[in-house]
């Protein structure tokens, strides 16, 4: 088990709703941006003189660009209806945890500023001046929402905390107090390309060595084509993808799907990243940056279709915003929505039986599926509403033989965050991640013990990366969550290609071999 | 007494005036305010069809409040759908003459206004017993339910105890369509209700009782999922692809 410097909490079988704990996490707090990567971005390198002022021009400023955030502002009743669904608050019980709670932090300001009750009676409304201690709140509380809108779900309004939040570090950056993780991670796609820094020639590196490890296990010559212009398919992946477990087993499965349906791919070293952290800081100018990096990787590799792989967040970017921000798409072939998911493609294939399947070969394992938020309640996939619970479930089924959902009450527009999601995935807030992991992991220890699941699948990078770390925590693997293309890669039956006799001498083994069985290692 | 005849006809000249320029204000500031990105909570109708199908669930039956919180959806609704009767039951001191659905839903009326106490007894009970509740009410929050639970009791005492002249009261209220005063009867029960009526009219476009148009334009409710299909894009965002 993990070393933790906090408590951390027994799983339940059911999450319970904890009594409020006020000032429970009001130490929590993430590393603040130097200003290297504040001007990289665009904003301040440190808090300016006049903040005060400038934060509630800002304000002002989004309150007229973001008709979510001024309906909000003002809709709020106070019901209740959000408090028990944010699993930082299941985690933590600390009040501004509550989704209303967060929302107040802004909304106490907005009274103050923006309304005539807050001017005159501040104390009736709930109005507060926008204080030095305000602004510290802001900054540990706003940075405590993964943005994952379940909330929203509920709310009577449809009130969404993640447009709150992401308007809050908006101001926040404006006034030159950013966050370390996000604004560095942004700063280093302007500069390389993707968030994890990794420059074209190590990505070549990294592909070619996937080719001859996907050659040495199954002896088809599977293609990881980087920058290779007139291919049929751009592909988005997440640069987690090509660096680590699980998740390039994930890619390795993208490939051998590629391979199957015989349409040319390529990746891009330039778009070598398929997340847009513009989105957790809720800058339009920086979303909209990094989304124009995959057009003109679109644009220059003459690809006819472009498809995302797997990432939660950059699923809802690419599907519900790519169009908006980079559009229009007119030079793609208009056969094919754009993007599309993995998911999609590989459905798809197995929809029309393009793709044959060895299940055993996944025997080993007993299944679940987390639905990941972004994914879950910010897009969709296929034609039908609720695809995006359906389909990467159809495949699931499609490629092992056991598989058991979670309760019924934590999944699809349900679900819970993984606890990493919004620009939260780093070590500086490991003590949230791991008790906003929680309602997650009850649901979860629920199917291991009742089921014998051994194993999550999930379509998300930071889902996936997050869970690596806190599983441990709870006494559970790290290698218990995988990529779902893992299981697709798995579980695939591969042709060779005409290039695996042309190239190689001993081709007659390996032929018999892959008649054999191509999936043995 | 034609100084409180004189005070209650400026006061609803007033009051009406308020609410009328302020939630046009409000509802015109909506309306320019643009929305730059696609973000309906999904799953989500793929056509217009359907967000006017969802909206009206909303509306009506308070889905998302219903998968919420089951107490909070008894009581709120029990509150707005008494509401919704008790007014249209008032809307006979509106007109003449008084339409036939208006004749019938009369004795529904009366039950709506039980229905309405009770439903306020239990939302404001929540903010008392339920700590989370407790945590994020405010001043305002009790206000505004005492207010409400104020109007309800002084009409149904006076429709059940300390009855009044209604038809003094059509008139006068008649009466301020056309400019001329009506002398209102003089029943501190009736004073007390109309004052605090009128004082509802005055808060709600300064209040959360903006709820009520904000619904309609919640993008994460009235939005079409369908972002590949239609390229969506905001006056402002526009220009930013100028530059």
């Amino acid at each position: 088990m993990a070393k933790a410097t906090f408590v951390v909490p027994e799983l339940t079988q059911y999450t319970e709703v904890p009594a409020v704990t006020s000032g429970a996490m009001a130490h929590s707090l993430p590393f603040v941006a130097k200003p290297e990567f504040q001007d990289a971005l665009g904003f301040p390198g440190e808090l300016v003189d006049d903040w005060q002022a400038k934060a509630i021009d800002k304000m002002g400023d989004l309150l007229g660009k973001y008709r979510s955030l001024r309906v909000y502002m003002d809709s709020c009743v106070k019901c209740g209806a959000c408090t028990d669904k944010c699993h930082y608050f299941l985690g933590t019980s600390d009040p501004k945890n509550m989704p209303v709670g967060r929302q107040d932090l802004m909304r106490k300001v907005y009274r103050r500023y923006f309304t005539l009750a807050g001017r005159f009676f501040p104390k009736l409304v709930g109005a507060e001046d926008f204080t030095k201690e305000v602004l510290d709140d802001w900054y540990s509380y706003f940075h405590q929402c993964s943005q994952c809108r379940r909330c929203s779900v509920f709310c009577p309004y449809g009130i969404d905390t993640a447009e709150i939040s992401m308007a809050a570090r908006e101001i926040m950056d404006s006034i030159g107090v950013g966050q370390k993780y996000c604004n560095e991670i942004i700063a280093k796609v302007y500069k390389i390309g993707n968030n994890l820094g990794l420059p074209g020639p190590a990505l070549a590196d990294t592909l070619e060595g996937l080719e001859e490890d996907v050659f040495d296990d199954t002896g088809v010559k599977v293609r990881f084509p980087i920058d290779q212009e007139g291919a049929e398919i751009l592909l988005v992946t997440p640069s987690a993808d090509f660096f680590a477990e699980p998740h390039v087993d994930g890619l390795i499965g993208y490939g051998k799907v590629f391979h199957e349906a015989g349409i040319s791919w390529t990746l891009s070293s330039h778009a070598s990243e398929a997340a847009n952290f513009g989105m957790f800081i809720g800058s339009y100018e920086n979303m909209r940056r990094v989304s124009q990096r995959i057009r003109e990787a679109a644009i220059k590799l003459k690809v006819k279709r472009i498809i995302f792989g797997e990432c939660g967040h950059a699923w809802r970017v690419a599907y519900s915003f790519l169009n908006t921000l980079a559009g229009p798409w007119d030079f793609l072939d208009p056969r094919y929505p754009v993007p599309q998911h993995i998911c999609e493609f590989t459905h798809d294939l197995i929809q029309r039986g393009k793709l044959t399947f060895d299940k055993s070969e996944n025997d080993d394992k007993v299944l679940t599926y987390h639905d990941s938020c972004n994914v879950a309640r910010a897009s969709r996939m296929g034609d039908v509403p609720g695809g995006q619970f359906d389909i990467p479930r159809d495949i699931i089924r499609a490629v092992c033989n056991h598989f058991y959902d979670m309760d019924e009450d934590t999944i699809r527009d349900r679900t819970f965050c993984c606890g990493g999601g919004g620009g939260l995935l780093t070590d500086d807030l490991m003590e949230l991640r791991v008790k906003g992991a929680k309602p997650r992991l009850d649901a979860l220890n629920n199917v291991i013990q009742e089921k014998g699941v051994t194993h999550m699948a999930a379509i998300c990078a930071i889902c996936k990366t997050q869970f690596s770390k806190v599983l441990p925590y709870y006494g559970m693997e790290m290698d218990q969550i995988i990529s779902l293309h893992q299981l697709v890669g798995d579980a695939i039956v591969l042709t060779p290609g005409p290039d695996d006799d042309a190239e190689d001498d001993d081709l007659d083994d390996e032929d018999d071999l892959n008649d054999a069985d191509p999936n043995e290692e | 007494m034609a100084f409180l005849t004189n005070f209650y006809v400026f006061l609803f000249y007033f009051a009406a005036l308020v609410l009328v320029t302020g939630l046009v204000f409000k509802i015109a500031q909506y309306t320019m305010t643009p929305a730059p990105l696609k973000i309906p909570t999904t799953p989500a109708p793929t056509t217009t069809r359907g967000v006017v199908l969802r909206m009206t669930r909303e509306v009506v039956l308070f889905e998302s409040l219903f998968r919420g919180n089951k107490w909070t959806w008894i009581f709120g609704w029990m509150f707005h759908f008494g509401l919704l009767l008790v007014t249209l039951r008032h809307l006979r001191y509106f007109m003449e003459p008084v339409w036939f659905p208006i004749q019938l839903v009369q004795p529904f009326g009366i039950y709506g206004g039980m229905a309405m106490i009770v439903g306020l007894g239990g939302l404001w009970a929540r903010r008392f017993l339920v700590d989370r509740v407790r945590y994020i009410s405010s001043p305002s929050d009790h206000l505004i339910l005492a207010l409400l639970v104020l109007i309800g009791c002084t009409g149904l005492l006076m429709k059940f105890v300390f009855h009044t002249d209604v038809v003094e009261i059509k008139a006068f209220f008649l009466g301020l369509y056309t400019y001329e005063i009506q002398p209102l009867p003089a029943d501190p029960l009736l004073l007390l209700h109309l004052f605090l009526v009128a004082l509802l009219m005055i808060v709600f476009p300064y209040s959360k009782l903006l709820h009520a148009p904000g619904l309609f334009f919640s993008p994460t409710r009235n939005q079409a999922d369908n972002p590949r299909e239609v390229r969506h894009i905001a006056p402002w965002a526009k220009q930013l692809e100028q530059k």
